[in-house]
């Protein structure tokens, strides 16, 4: 039996600055997780993939990666590498946790 | 251009020629060698030089296949075959980028065979700022004393 | 130290324009990031899990303080006040950014530093004893020859695009410092029959996914040998090293697969033909460069003073009991500065401290400073008359923490606070257990003790090598701790057992803790070591420590 699709999110860095970013619904990217445009199928986050990889120019090392969703549908980071990413170091108060 | 392959345009001294016709002969083993008399032949980077030290005196030229940029193995086979005598033209066939050029020279390369895609991406200039590197180097001054 | 010539300065100039150029050829698009990749790498640039990271070479660990005031004035410039000194004698910035990277490297390039080499398939930086001209054990400095295969190694155009990453290290002393075996080449400088120094080799050390012990390959190398004999090695390895599965690529695996002996039997095939190719004999080479590591003018200075300090404050005491060795020089010791101030990121200091170093070095250590691979920093020439000064000056600036070689003095690598290929955190884990050791006070009770730990399976915090190792794994999504006993680093180099199952974060530190007072009971007295308990009683005892439910069910 196929097992369930966990829905997904795109993520990269940002080619100049190295900060962590996600893809939108308007094909831009943003550095909050909670903008990343959410793929529900398989075809989708291919899809996605293929656009964020079209922008070479703006991003590196672009993946999918699962995430967790709200109710109203905004995603959460779900894996706890994802927390990190999202959130910056622990050892130090550096990183998106500065930025906001 | 070569046969089979699309390669074409091949940079000596820093600059671009298209290749004109030369026939490599592809030898998948050193016993193929043996026959090849006075012709050009292209080898994988695996060969062991060794097998055809017998035979490099009457081969005018070898090219060796860069199947990635980040494969070293030709590197090392240039310098061997280079070691073992050989003095006919060595090119470097294949993905190799121009920053890797220098390096190519200098482990005894004559030349270097691109795609004409990758010769789009990376202009002659390029190559002719990388040749420039070739003199300023630490292994010429241990080895040879050289400045 | 070695100081830049013209040609090294020209080099590592010619270098960051180049990078300069290449980092133009990625944006405009002439080169693909895959293409971009191992040359940014090459010239020690990472994208890491929040940024880049600029790792910084820190050849054989040794510096002066115009170097380490550069490595501050870079850290506030262009990075955010910090910079962490890894198992690698490197320093790593964890914030730049990609457009202010060509600046810093120009800004390494202004005090005869550079990044070159710091990643990538390639000949990696050469480490070496800390100690390296100080320690009382020394056959001879083992950094003229470091200094020689950085020369060698730096832009060898055959050895750039290797199977895999290759790190060779070197120790001059007996008592192994460097863990030479745990690398790819391990040098140890040893006598000859008519008592000439040459080299011991050892080839196909490692750590990481298979760890190996290096194996000897030849027991002695006269020095003029040296370079055509590596270029030899080099080339076996380049040509065979395995390529079809990176985790299989290193040269541990092709010494492994192939058999000691074949490969030595093709290294010395090898050798002689290249050794032709050498007009100069290493000797000389080294010869030339020797002079630069010149000792320093010792001087005589009266103990009065220090005796009368040392009986007097008890804080002193404490710090020359375990931060200062022996010093070839009698009235001389070694300082070693520690970077695991309790509860603080293993190996991290802030542009400040670096540069108070750097102004004790100048005044008290004919200004020199090292990087150990335990990631702290030494002064490894202090006057002992000058002690209490340099303690009291490192206490001033939050760098006075006397826990050298104890169960605090942690290796941890950046771990998933940084690094992209983490599977789970190192440094909240050092941080737990020297705050937590440090409040019930047994930290000298302990003694010797040697923890480190790694966030993944590339050991680059040397787990294997701890007396107790800690590797971070993710498993099903939870961060998950294994430990392994009994490994050591030193001459006697053994890899550590796997204790059992892993630990989660919270359970770790009170296995730990059980694990510690299991020893405590067990041992014959205080001067027997963790290791030496180990050694001697096998894993039993302490795998019921870290276990009792087992232990009480095979009861
Ligand atoms: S051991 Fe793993 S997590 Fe730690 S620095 Fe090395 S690669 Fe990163």
């Amino acid at each position: 039996m196929a097992r369930p699709f966990v829905p997904k999110i795109i993520t990269a860095n940002d080619l100049l600055e190295g900060d962590v970013i996600y893809l939108t619904a308007e094909g831009r990217w943003s550095r909050t997780y909670e903008d990343a445009v959410v793929a529900t199928t398989q075809e989708e986050a291919d899809d996605l993939l293929r656009k964020a990889e079209a922008q070479p120019d703006r991003i590196v090392g672009a993946y999918f990666v699962d995430t967790a969703v709200d109710e109203d549908g905004t995603p959460k980071p779900d894996h706890f590498r994802e927390v990190f990413r999202a959130t910056g170091p622990s050892n130090y108060f550096l990183g998106k946790q500065a930025d906001a | 251009m070569s046969a089979g392959t699309d390669l074409g345009i091949v940079v000596r001294d820093g600059r671009f020629a298209p290749a004109a016709d030369e026939a490599f002969v592809a030898i998948e083993s050193a016993e193929e060698a043996a026959g090849i008399g006075n012709r050009a032949i292209e080898v994988a980077n695996a060969i062991a030089a060794e097998a055809l030290g017998p035979h490099l005196a009457s081969i005018p030229a070898i090219a060796i296949r860069f199947p990635a940029f980040n494969d070293g193995r030709g590197f090392s086979l240039a310098r061997q075959l280079r070691r073992l005598g050989y003095k006919g033209t060595l090119r470097a066939r294949g993905h190799v980028l121009a920053d890797q050029y220098p390096m190519a020279l200098r482990c005894g390369f004559d030349e270097v065979e691109i795609t004409e895609a990758q010769a789009a991406r990376q202009p002659e200039n390029q190559w002719v700022d990388a040749y420039q590197r070739i003199r300023h180097n630490y292994q010429d001054r241990l080895k040879y004393g050289a400045a | 130290m070695y100081t830049y010539n013209e040609f090294d300065e020209a080099f590592v100039r010619s270098r960051v324009a180049q990078f300069r150029g290449q980092v133009e050829k990625r944006l405009d698009g002439s080169l693909t990031e895959d293409e971009f990749r191992p040359l940014r790498l090459m010239n020690g640039l990472y994208l890491q899990l929040h940024a880049y990271m600029l790792r910084v070479a820190i050849p054989y660990g040794t510096l002066d303080s115009r170097k380490m005031r550069q490595l501050a004035h870079i850290a506030e410039t262009w990075d955010r006040g910090y910079g962490h000194f890894t198992t690698r004698q490197n320093i790593q910035y964890n914030w730049p950014k990609l457009k202010d990277v060509p600046d810093m490297l120009d800004a390494l390039a202004d005090v005869g530093m550079h990044a070159i080499q710091t990643s990538g398939n390639c000949i990696r930086n050469v480490t070496s004893d800390h100690f390296a001209a100080a320690a009382a054990d020394e056959i001879e400095d083992p950094r003229p020859t470091a200094e020689l295969m950085r020369q060698w190694s730096t832009d060898h155009p055959e050895f750039q695009f290797l199977p895999r990453k290759f790190k060779i290290a070197i120790t001059g002393a007996p008592n192994d410092r460097a863990v030479v075996k745990s690398h790819d080449i391990g040098i140890r400088m040893v006598r000859g029959d008519n008592g000439e120094v040459g080299y011991e080799i050892s080839v196909g050390g490692g750590l990481g996914r298979s760890p190996f012990v290096g194996k000897v390959i030849r027991e002695f190398l006269p020095k003029a040998d040296l370079l055509p004999y590596l270029e030899s090695i080099m080339q076996v390895y380049n040509l065979s090293g395995r390529r079809d599965n990176k985790y299989k690529a290193r040269i541990k695996i092709l010494v492994h697969e192939t058999g000691l002996d074949e490969i030595r039997a093709e290294v010395e095939e090898l050798f002689p033909q290249i050794r032709e190719e050498f007009t100069h004999p290493s000797d000389e080479l080294l010869a030339a460069i020797e002079p630069h590591f010149a000792p320093p003018a010792f001087v005589e200075k009266p103990l009065g003073d220090y005796e009368a300090a040392l009986a007097a404050d008890p804080l002193l005491r404490s710090f020359v009991e375990t931060n200062v060795v022996a010093h070839k020089h009698p009235s001389y010791a070694i300082v070693t500065i520690s970077l695991k101030p309790v509860g603080g990121t293993p190996g991290d200091a802030t542009a400040e401290q670096m540069r108070v170093m750097a102004d004790i070095a100048e005044r008290y250590s004919h200004d020199e400073l090292r990087i150990s691979h335990e990631q702290n920093v030494i002064l490894p020439h202090v006057a002992k008359a000058d002690l209490p000064a340099v303690h009291a000056a490192l206490r001033d600036a939050g760098l006075g923490t006397a826990n050298v070689g104890l169960i605090s003095d942690i290796i941890a690598c950046p771990g998933m606070d940084y690094c992209a290929l983490a599977t789970a955190r190192s440094i909240p884990i050092a941080q737990e257990i020297s705050t937590r050791f440090n409040e019930l006070k047994l930290e000298h009770e302990i003694g010797q003790m040697k923890i480190k730990i790694s966030g993944c399976i590339n050991a680059c915090g040397h787990h294997h090598v701890g007396h107790i190792g800690i590797l971070g794994l993710d498993r099903a999504g939870v961060e998950n701790y294994q430990i392994t006993l009994g490994g050591d680093g030193a001459e006697t180099m053994t890899l550590g057992e796997r204790a059992g199952p892993g630990f989660s974060a919270e359970e770790l530190v009170p296995a730990l803790e059980r694990l510690i007072d299991a020893y405590l009971k067990v041992r014959r007295d205080r001067q027997e070591s963790f290791l030496e308990a180990y050694r001697r009683l096998g894993v039993a005892p302490f795998k019921a420590a870290l276990y009792p439910d087992q232990a009480k069910d095979a009861a």
